[in-house]
């Protein structure tokens, strides 16, 4: 049945070529010894030492990687309440409102928030700086985060909590001692998933920072806006390597985990 | 009192956050330009009689004076429809040929589509300026293989927007695609086939149907962001394309007209609001199901 | 043995460890406990019987303290237990879904709700240790939930809640995960565990053989109200009503009016132009009052001529045979088309039957061996 036809592997070859040349090209002209970005002069890693040089890149890399840790982290906290409150949250006065702000920011165009929030920092007089990025990006990763722990949460036995309450625990205990380490793998890629939209953003960004604090992505744009750079290629390289290494670990420690459950599941069956 | 904190602290970060900024959106929407900061008037210092009374709906009859507005929304009406039915047609198959490939390979695959997902959405975009300029790599190639004799121009081309869209978007077209395929039953195919269906009457007359609420759910995630998109216009489009979201960051960074930017904000956002509710309805049917 | 017979609910001066007193609990609309009232003994291990949604899992918990009803009162030890939450009870539960904690090892598990109440360590290991061997787990204390089978995780969830010595112990659906070799096995050793630790035992099940099994007591359930409260014996030999004489086992149910003939003797007139039953009856019945005889399959004869000595004897023909190898029922078509079941035990190895379809065969019984029923 699962033969692979000529079709799926034609479908399946060009698909793969199409979502990963341009990732690959990038890569390989990063390491283009010419200036020209088109046109290829030998193997160096010159672009690579000019960035690392290059201290505004480096200040905006910082600044970024302070902002995702800062926000993801909140996002993670309010989202996983937000999640409680969805799926073990009853009834209480404005639940629609709540779920309609919670499944609103993943759909919500980036301009429109950031022109928002935006808007709302200068009406309350807050100075825009790392701190409104982080406000902004906490509460627009907060909605990913409740969306990915609540679907863990909507098949999660509810009967363990009341097992933990029986045996003598109080709701946060049970929370503390019973829900949140069984949860844990959807809380921590909840984290992933704020921590690299973070990274990521560049409108809502550029809405809210202020002079005072550039993200990575805003000096990126700021730099491309007028044509290829050498050194975006090589900061794109160390970029896309570090999330490939990330996410190829994530995968391998998965499976290996799902496969030694597996195996030990079977040695329980035979010793039944 | 426990579920009072843990309902009160996320909400009243939501309402803060993000209800009430666009409340303030719509309320600047219908202010007046002022040469002051803010730039608009009035402001809240000016009291709440003339505050309300000076509001007036002129920025929303000025969107419909220049035509540069609405020429924008259905420029970007057409792009985000066009790019949603070319991802859909560059998706399908993909996701039909994971769902077909060996029980072993598919979660490589998953993570195949889904690792872009992770990589800089900037830098993806990025990568095909190289690509598409005049002395970039599709250019070069093409001129080797003899295909063309003088270089194309596409990138700062409405073209270009297409294919970043594509581009960028596929894992979301892919997954739900995927998801619905891979609970296909392959009984029904061959019980269609049984009941004297060609492979491509089988094809159209059960596979596509029960793949459905995935093209749907696709479309809407390729749709909804596509619409306001700013990124990829902003770095492959040429002045020739028009898309709203980047008319509101000029309105707002080049013009700092606060006031119309809020106004286009107020009116992408009605415009979006009908796909979003349906596509949240086909959320719940599915759930449903 | 010169034992006297485990039956507190015969002593009116015995105090119940649990009281139900016109306990109603509704969901909405929808009415789960219908005016309860029930009382259950220390060291009893009590049976809640009945279909799905009668009711019975809202009761338990009630009493583990995860519903409140919506009126009455429920004592638990003479205290009204309303107020007090789950986590405060004397009451410990034994999840239906098992309900171990999948990252804390077996030891782990039986140790929980020991560490909820701050006791020193060495207690506690004394005290998992003793539950591990009375659940013969002691070899896997240090495996996790999804390294052990399906019997050992019934055993570990048995072993948990029964670590903090509850006065109280539920028991949802307790073995309804095991396969039947299994649970025949373990119902046992929850009696026997019982025994043992002098726990009172609260189970909830919708198996009948497994209720009358383990139970000192049952309560049959239907549309959260109890239809009968007795023990296995009296529930299958004499039960109140229809319903509970059809859920439990098999039973012919012959419906018609009845007529005093003294002596606590009654005439069933179940038909025109045939002779009455009689039966015997501790309740009275008016004369041409509506009723039913149930009576058991086994407890009916079949035969080739009509036994001399039956006081309640009807002519019919063999509709249907069932042969279950231990037993054979027949369907007997008596002269107004009802269909009377009649069981009989297989003592040998048979080549031949002594009856066939359409045969002409006689049924007898006793006037004792079914009940008189007015519900």
């Amino acid at each position: 049945m699962n033969r692979l036809s000529w079709f799926n592997v034609t479908a399946l070859t060009f698909g793969f070529a199409f979502l990963y040349l341009p990732m690959v090209i990038l890569v390989i002209y990063s390491f283009n010894a010419s200036k020209l970005v088109t046109v290829w002069a030998g193997f160096s890693t010159r672009w690579y030492g000019e960035l690392l040089r290059n201290d505004a890149f480096l200040d905006a890399a910082w600044v970024t990687i302070k902002v995702a840790v800062v926000s993801s982290t909140f996002a993670t906290v309010l989202g996983t309440m937000a999640a409680y409150v969805l799926v073990r949250g009853g009834r209480f006065l404005g639940r629609t409102l709540f779920s309609g702000m919670i499944y609103a920011p993943l759909v919500m165009p980036e301009v429109i928030t950031g022109l928002s929030l935006l808007l709302l920092f200068i009406g309350i007089g807050l100075d825009r700086g790392v701190m409104t990025i982080v406000l902004a990006h906490t509460t627009f990763s907060m909605c990913y985060v409740s969306v990915v722990v609540s679907s863990r949460l909507v098949t999660f036995d509810r009967s363990l909590e009341e097992a933990a309450l029986d045996l003598g625990c109080s709701s946060f205990d049970a929370f503390r001692l019973v829900t949140l380490p069984i949860i844990a793998p959807a809380v921590i890629s909840g984290w992933l998933l704020a921590f690299t939209l973070s990274l990521d953003d560049l409108v809502i960004a550029s809405f809210t920072a202020g002079p005072s604090a550039t993200t990575l992505p805003i000096k990126i744009f700021s730099a491309v806006r007028l044509g290829v750079s050498p050194e975006i290629n090589a900061l794109s390289t160390i970029m896309i390597g570090i999330v490939t290494i990330g996410v190829i670990t994530a995968a391998l420690v998965t499976k290996r985990n799902s496969l030694r459950q597996q195996q030990e599941e079977q040695a329980a069956a035979r010793v039944a | 009192m426990q579920r009072f904190v843990l309902i009160a602290v996320p909400y009243t970060w939501l309402l803060a956050l993000f209800l009430i900024p666009f409340v303030i959106v719509f309320k600047i929407s219908l202010s007046d330009i002022a040469l002051s900061i803010p730039p608009y008037t009035p402001t809240l210092e000016d009291g709440f009689g003339p505050f309300f009374s000076a509001l007036d709906f002129e920025n929303f009859v000025f969107l419909t004076t220049d035509d540069l507005y609405w020429k924008a929304y259905v420029s970007s009406l057409r792009i985000a429809v066009t790019s949603t039915a070319i991802t859909l047609l560059v998706g399908y198959p993909i996701a039909y040929a994971m769902a077909r490939a060996p029980e072993e390979w598919r979660a490589t695959l998953m993570m195949l589509v889904i690792l872009p997902f992770w990589t800089s959405f900037l830098i993806r975009v990025y990568a095909w300026m190289g690509i598409l300029s005049q002395e970039g790599v599709l250019n070069q190639v093409l001129l080797w293989l003899g295909v063309i004799d003088a270089p194309l121009t596409i990138l700062n081309t409405t073209t270009a927007v297409y294919i970043g869209i594509v581009y960028t978007y596929l894992p979301f077209m892919v997954l739900p695609i995927y998801a619905a395929l891979d609970r296909l039953d392959g009984a029904l195919i061959e019980a269609a086939e049984d009941l004297g269906c060609s492979r491509v009457q089988a094809f159209w007359l059960v596979t596509i149907p029960l793949s459905k609420n995935g093209i749907i759910a696709g479309s809407f995630l390729v749709f909804i962001p596509a619409l306001g998109e700013f990124v990829i216009p902003s770095l492959l489009g040429g002045s020739g394309t028009l898309m709203i979201g980047k008319v509101l960051w000029e309105e707002f960074f080049n013009n700092r007209d606060w006031p119309v930017a809020s106004a286009v904000a107020v009116i992408l956002l009605l415009i979006l609001i009908i796909p979003i509710i349906l596509f949240q309805r086909n959320q719940q049917r599915q759930e449903e199901a | 043995m010169a034992e006297t017979i485990f039956a507190p609910w015969d002593d009116p001066t015995e105090k119940p460890l649990i009281r139900f007193r016109n306990v109603t609990k509704r969901f909405g609309a929808f009415t789960a406990i219908d005016d309860l009232t029930l009382d259950i003994f220390e060291r009893e291990f009590f049976a809640l019987l009945g279909p799905s949604g009668c009711g019975k899992t809202t009761m338990m918990r009630m009493l583990a303290g995860f519903e409140t009803p919506s009126e009455g009162t429920i004592e638990l030890a003479g205290q009204d237990i309303a107020a007090v939450p789950p986590n405060k009870r004397a009451v410990n539960m034994m999840f239906q879904s098992y309900a171990l904690f999948p990252h804390l090892s077996v030891y782990d598990n039986i140790a929980f709700g020991l560490r909820r109440d701050s006791l020193p360590r060495a207690d506690i290991d004394a005290r998992v240790g003793e539950m591990l061997k009375l659940t013969r787990l002691e070899k896997f204390a240090r495996r996790k939930p999804h390294q052990i089978s399906g019997g050992q995780r019934q055993r570990v969830a048995l072993a948990r809640s029964l670590a903090k010595a509850p006065k109280l112990l539920l028991l949802d659906e307790p073995l309804g995960a095991l396969d039947a070799k299994l649970r025949q096995a373990t119902q046992f050793e929850l009696m026997d565990i019982q025994e043992k630790t002098g726990t009172t035992f609260v189970i909830v099940t919708h198996d009948q053989e497994e209720a009358m099994t383990v139970a000192s007591r049952v309560a049959v359930m239907d549309e959260g109200r109890v239809m009968q409260v007795a023990t296995p014996e009296r529930i299958y030999e004499a039960p109140e009503s229809v319903y509970v004489a059809d859920f439990i086992g098999d039973v012919n149910i012959v419906p018609g009016t009845a007529r005093a003939v003294g002596d606590g003797l009654f005439q069933l007139n179940w038909a025109e132009d045939t002779v009455p039953f009689i039966a015997a009856s501790e309740g009275a019945f008016s004369e041409g009052q509506a009723c039913h005889l149930a009576i058991r399959p086994e407890k009916i004869a079949i035969s080739a001529e009509r036994p001399p000595e039956a006081e309640n004897a009807v002519h019919g023909k063999v509709l249907d045979i069932a042969y279950l190898g231990n037993l054979s029922t027949y369907h007997v078509e008596l002269p107004g088309g009802q269909v009377i079941k009649a069981q009989t035990a297989n003592t040998r190895r048979i080549s031949r039957r002594s009856f066939t379809w359409e045969d002409p065969v006689w049924v007898s019984w006793t006037k004792t061996a079914g009940v008189l029923l007015d519900q």
